[in-house]
């Protein structure tokens, strides 16, 4: 029904915009202000600054070389020779847990990224193209999103093999489908509005409309999502490389440290406890800035009365 | 219609507001302040305000309730003596929709979608402990029924809300509310989301049942046509305060508050008599308050005593109250329904002036189904064409075919200047899409809300012109004055602005293309009734300085006449009435349009 | 034909499509590309031309796609999913007890899962900002980020290794004793799984029951005076539910992936640690049936999710006006 709804911003229940009147800044920008505001998100990008300085100066600080025998295989730490104890062949753990964080970390992002550039642009098509193009396209994404992303790794690792390339074209691809989704939902909504018509009624060529006024106004949901499909990434490369099928040995990797050590749990465990320890709180990490990023675009979106 | 003017005495008092103050929780900023009201049995009180008025609030606190983000600080709620926010938990339960009960706004949203409207209805009447068995509640329940004009059979009980239609919903809601013949009623902007038709049928149901259960009334609403003719006394509510309080004719024929005074003016005159007058600025929001009387900075009687302390309550007479520092002075003046305003400039046109848009014969469609039938009609160069109707009329469709944002088939002719036009506006010459601009009707949806007002500028400029940096610049500033805006404002955010200001902004952006044709499509709908005025005013000085020629689309037939030379009435996808503004208005043929025009409340 | 069967036999025909789509995706990955399976089983002796021909006629493998496709799909129906490479057996008789241990495992997860959500869920919106509703955002939030391997660990070490010896860190089931004895198996792997996928819907609740409490709905439930039992068991949780029940149906079809890796961390015989053996081993009519069960659950669950969304909300149900 079209009928008029007076003053549908009379909103007199929500606090004062926190934007001032002459200084403003553009819509991710006030987001990325006020997920700071948030102590979650402060501890969250604290972790994730953390695990790549890790990750980058790592090496630099490591006492020995990831593949050389330092000691007995899993000898107990002896502190300040070998502060972690060594491993199942005998390596320092302290060592490998410095290097072996590269990979994860660097495939993770590769992968979220092929993904949100995929989804992304399929979401845009589909929510401003004509019908057909639209679902037929769902369609065919339908069946990627038919398998858990997982599943989808390893049925094509079982045919080309366990390729560093191939596992970050998979889970990329596995990702595009679901970043899709929101791309699309978000382009509907935005299509939907007014000032895309009025850009429609100037003649405005279909494409530009969509780089320059549709755009815009998904970047800020899609942020959010990148967030949370990088936690999604890590977990299912560090898995994979737990399965066996990520880096392979001599390489140091915290997912293939997990499976060669977990034998030997029992009398040595802190080379399966730190890897872990440091995927499961890497995780923590992005997902609490995802969260962050999240809750403060729902609070920009209820205060300026967009979206 | 009998309206009692004789002030009755307080000990007829059912409900006794005395110095509400509602605050945002946690902040503590004000939402309303010092607030209070009387009301007598059978007596209907008109609380009238606009956006961050307040009004709203204060409706469901007589209930002691308030949403999540918001708290009541201080006052009292009487109910016969009872203060209704000092109750323990469990008697205000018995109170809530057993003394006093509520009517909302948007009955599609308060009925919950998922439960039968029977056990709705029911549920009351089990919770209040109504009559001592089902037979008992069954029979109060179709009485119920039966005194809203709904049936009462077990089929339409079975229905779910979404099954109902907008008014039908309205009804049920209203029947929950009489079901256990409480003292107090509050309704909440009821007929908001109604059409005109259904919406005086359910002020005639309220009208009804209020004088035969002699239940004191609080009828909440921005209408004050609707309410001239429903309420005995009125109380105007600006920026959280009670600015003047009255019967119903001593605010009308003797306002004594500015903010009265002027808000009368901008009502809609349906006999075209009175201009209609804006006014400028807009209402400050919670929290934005400025100090001393919050009217000050768009009140022309300002002095500098109202922005340092707000006017305490003066008696004009008995039960006419004011807070104003110089009410005696502007009660002086004399009745603001005939001086205040200017007389009517509708620009003069010729009938022979020729025809710049012209519809003949055209069908148009909505996937398959036709939604207009056999339209045609026509604007002359220079006049404005008022299109009429109720939601689902049509009226908007026409409005898109003819400026080619209607994606679906269409058949017939559409012309512009004596050539045919191509059904989609991106197959039209870039001349004819800059001669004809198309304003939409929410000024919250129609801007980019990404983009600087600067940029939402450009774009008509880059599309239709060749033009420098600096050239371009100018006219932005050029244009922005023309709809009266700063170019300040160039640099700001659309949520930076109000309501008022983003349609401006609209306006401003199709005059940018320099066009000969603008559509206006209920451009004014979403905004308070002042600015509502004031756009129109903007929009007639616009068509005398520039010569346009302009279809304005409504729903408000009493608009009509303020701004547009003919008029075509439409429903049901087809126009059932075309003619010059005044022979419409005053001599209407087709039966729709005496309808119509009895249906539309004046003042 | 009531719009509502209508409704629901588009969605089941979309369904249907795309496990078709998907078989022909399984089956061109497997057999279309590259790595030939007569080479693989060949290995080294693939030299003898002789030998690798006969093999490729003797498996089919010369004949054109879409006949080899259709009569894999042919069999498939039938219930002949091949024989292992691995073990020469007929697959369907070595997976058979395996995906009987899965379905057990995701069924217990999915039992312990849903009525630890809904409480958690609900309660937390109710008794929203306290104490209680903090902590277990954070521990949701925790949890959710989680990958399921390293919930898997991480309970290996504190309950299966190092803190307490109570439990078995590797489960070997016994196939000749009945499944329900060796519930101990279980143990493990099913509280994975369950602290896996129960933050998700918790959230979701806490977020579905939050927005109904702040619905018009319910402000009038309480205007008429009902008391707030009664607001919240007739009018609040009852419109939380359904949302909630749509994602809930997701989040439990996510489990047909989770089982790969929790079933590996804890060597439990299921499907997904079968998976896993058996890509290694490039065993790939295994893999074949393994991932087209998967994606075939998956796919039902998803279906059974959007038919119970269709069903449980009224205005779907009566047909739009």
């Amino acid at each position: 029904m079209s009928t008029p709804e007076i003053m549908v911003n009379d909103s007199e229940l929500v606090e004062p915009p926190v934007v001032h009147a002459d200084r403003r800044h553009s819509e991710w920008v006030m987001m990325l202000r006020e997920a700071w505001r948030m102590r979650r998100t402060k501890i969250g990008v604290g972790i994730c600054v953390f695990m790549v300085a890790l990750a980058v100066i790592g090496p630099w600080v490591a006492p020995y070389s990831p593949t050389q025998f330092v000691a007995p295989p899993f000898s107990p730490p002896d502190i300040p020779k070998m502060w972690l104890g060594s491993d199942y062949i005998g390596h320092d753990v302290l060592t490998r847990v410095l290097y072996g964080g590269r990979t994860v970390i660097l495939l993770a992002l590769a992968a979220t990224v092929i993904g949100l550039v995929l989804g992304v642009t399929l979401g845009l098509i589909t929510g401003y193209a004509r019908r057909w193009i639209d679902e037929s396209i769902m369609r065919l994404l339908d069946v990627v999103l038919a398998f858990p992303q997982i599943v989808l790794a390893l049925l094509f690792v079982s045919i080309l093999g366990p390729r560093l390339w191939l596992i970050v074209l998979i889970v990329g691809i596995g990702h595009a489908p679901r970043i899709a989704r929101v791309a699309r939902a978000a382009t509907l909504e935005v299509s939907q509005r007014d000032f895309v018509r009025a850009a429609e009624a100037f003649g405005i060529a279909r494409y530009k409309i969509l780089f320059n006024e549709i755009m815009p106004s998904i970047t800020s949901p899609l942020l959010v999502e990148f967030g949370l499909r990088l936690t999604y990434s890590i977990g299912i490369i560090a898995a994979l490389s737990y399965l066996g099928f990520g880096m392979q040995p001599p390489a140091a990797d915290w997912g293939l440290m997990i499976n060669e050590n977990q034998i030997g749990v029992i009398i040595q465990p802190w080379p399966v406890v730190v890897p872990v320890l440091l995927i499961g709180i890497l995780t923590i990490g992005t997902n609490l800035v995802a969260d962050g990023l999240g809750r403060a675009l729902i609070g920009i979106e209820r205060d300026t009365g967009v979206g | 219609m009998m309206r009692d003017a004789t002030p009755r005495p307080e000990s007829d008092a059912v409900l006794k507001v005395e110095g509400l103050r509602i605050v945002l929780d946690p902040s503590g900023v004000d939402i309303d302040d010092d607030v209070s009201l009387v009301i007598r049995r059978g007596e209907v009180l008109g609380l009238v305000g606009e956006s961050a008025s307040g009004k709203t609030t204060v409706g469901t606190s007589l209930l002691d309730y308030q949403r999540r983000g918001a708290k009541i600080a201080e006052g009292r709620v009487e109910i016969d003596g009872q203060d209704i926010l000092a109750m323990d938990p469990k008697a205000l339960r018995g109170v809530r929709g057993g003394q006093i009960s509520y009517v909302p706004q948007d009955s599609s949203a308060a009925l919950n979608p998922a439960l039968r409207i029977g056990t709705q209805l029911m549920e009351i009447l089990e919770i209040h402990g109504f009559g001592s068995s089902q037979t008992d509640r069954e029979a109060r329940l179709a009485q119920m029924m039966a005194e809203v004009l709904l049936p009462s059979d077990k089929q339409f009980l079975r229905r779910y809300p979404h099954q109902l239609s907008g008014g039908q919903q309205q009804r049920v809601a209203i029947a929950m509310a009489f079901a256990n013949r409480p003292k107090v009623i509050v309704l909440d902007e009821p007929t908001t989301a109604l059409d005109v038709t259904t919406q005086a049928h359910v002020l005639d149901t309220v009208r009804e049942l209020t004088r035969s259960y002699g239940v004191a009334a609080l009828y909440i609403t921005h209408d004050l046509a609707v309410v001239s003719n429903l309420a005995d006394r009125i109380a105007v509510m600006y920026a959280g305060k009670v600015v003047e309080i009255g019967t119903r004719d001593e605010l009308f024929d003797d306002g004594h508050h500015p903010y009265t005074r002027k808000l009368l003016a901008s009502i809609p005159d349906i006999t075209g008599e009175r201009a209609l007058r804006g006014i400028p600025g807009w209402a400050p929001r919670p929290g934005q308050r400025p100090s001393g009387c919050s009217f000050t900075p768009r009140c022309s009687w300002a002095t500098e005593k109202c922005s340092q302390e707000y006017p305490p309550v003066e008696q004009v007479s008995p039960g006419h109250q004011v807070r104003c520092w110089r009410q005696r002075e502007v009660g002086a003046q004399s009745s603001v329904l005939e001086a205040d305003s200017g007389e009517r400039k509708i620009i003069e046109t010729a009938a022979e002036d020729k025809q710049i848009i012209s519809v003949r014969d055209v069908i148009a469609f909505y996937q398959h189904k036709e939604t207009l039938h056999d339209i045609t009609t026509s604007v002359a160069e220079g006049h404005c064409l008022s299109l009429v109707g109720e939601s689902g009329s049509g009226k908007t469709t026409l409005a898109r075919c003819i400026s080619g944002l209607h994606p679906h088939k269409i058949v017939g002719d559409i012309e512009f200047n004596g050539k045919a036009l191509a059904r989609d506006a991106r197959d039209r010459s870039r001349a004819t899409r800059q001669a004809i601009q198309y304003i939409f009707q929410s000024p919250y949806s129609s801007l980019n809300p990404r983009k600087t007002i600067g940029q939402i500028l450009l774009q008509p400029l880059k599309v239709f012109f060749d033009l420098s940096r600096d050239e371009m610049e100018d006219r932005m500033v050029k244009v922005l004055e023309q709809v009266a805006l700063d170019s300040s404002l160039l640099s700001r955010y659309p949520d930076q602005l109000s309501g008022g200001e983003r349609q401006r902004v609209a306006i401003a952006r199709g005059l940018a293309a320099q066009p000969t044709v603008l559509i206006c499509d209920e451009i004014t709908s979403w905004l308070d009734v002042s600015v509502q005025a004031a756009i129109i005013e903007l929009l007639a000085q616009l068509q005398r300085d520039m010569r346009l020629s302009m279809l304005f689309v409504t729903h408000n037939l009493a608009l009509v006449r303020s701004i547009s030379q003919e008029v075509a009435v439409m429903n049901d996808g087809r126009i059932v009435e075309y003619g010059l503004v005044d022979a419409v208005l005053e001599d209407p043929q087709a039966d729709y349009t005496k309808k119509l025009l009895s249906d539309t409340p004046t003042v | 034909m009531p719009p509502l069967l209508k409704l629901i036999l588009i969605r089941i025909g979309l369904g249907v499509l795309t496990l078709f789509l998907v078989s022909v995706v399984v089956f061109a990955a497997t057999q279309a590309l590259p790595g030939d399976t007569a080479r693989a089983i060949l290995g080294r002796e693939a030299a003898d031309k002789a030998r690798y021909e006969a093999l490729r006629k003797q498996l089919g493998l010369d004949k054109p796609m879409t006949q080899q496709y259709l009569s894999w799909l042919g069999g498939v129906v039938k219930g002949d999913l091949g024989n292992s490479l691995a073990q020469d057996e007929p697959v369907t008789s070595l997976i058979g007890r395996r995906v009987a241990n899965t379905f057990t495992l995701v069924l217990i997860a999915a039992l312990l899962s849903i009525p630890i959500s809904l409480f958690l869920g609900s309660f937390t919106a109710l008794r929203r900002d306290t104490k209680f509703d903090v902590t277990v955002t954070i521990g949701s939030l925790s949890l959710a980020a989680l990958p399921e391997f390293v919930i898997g660990i991480i309970l290996l070490l504190v309950f299966g290794a190092q803190v307490f010896h109570v439990l078995p860190a590797v489960s070997t089931v016994d196939p000749d004793v009945p499944i329900l004895q060796q519930l101990n198996m279980f143990v493990l792997p099913a509280i994975t799984l369950t602290l896996a996928v129960a933050p998700y819907i918790t959230r979701i609740l806490r977020a579905s029951t939050i927005e109904v409490l702040e619905s018009e709905y319910v402000m009038m439930a309480r205007l008429k005076g009902l008391p707030e039992r009664l607001v919240l068991n007739r009018h609040a949780l009852p419109n939380a539910l359904a949302p909630a029940l749509q994602v809930t149906a997701l989040n439990l079809a996510w489990l047909a992936g989770g089982v790969v890796v929790v079933e590996s961390v804890f060597n439990f015989p299921g499907i997904g640690s079968l998976l896993v053996d058996s890509v290694k081993n490039r065993d790939m009519p295994m893999v074949q049936a393994i991932v087209l069960i998967i994606a075939a659950v998956y796919v039902i669950a998803n279906l059974t999710a959007d038919i119970l969304t269709i069903l449980v909300s009224p205005r779907l149900r009566t047909g739009l006006r």
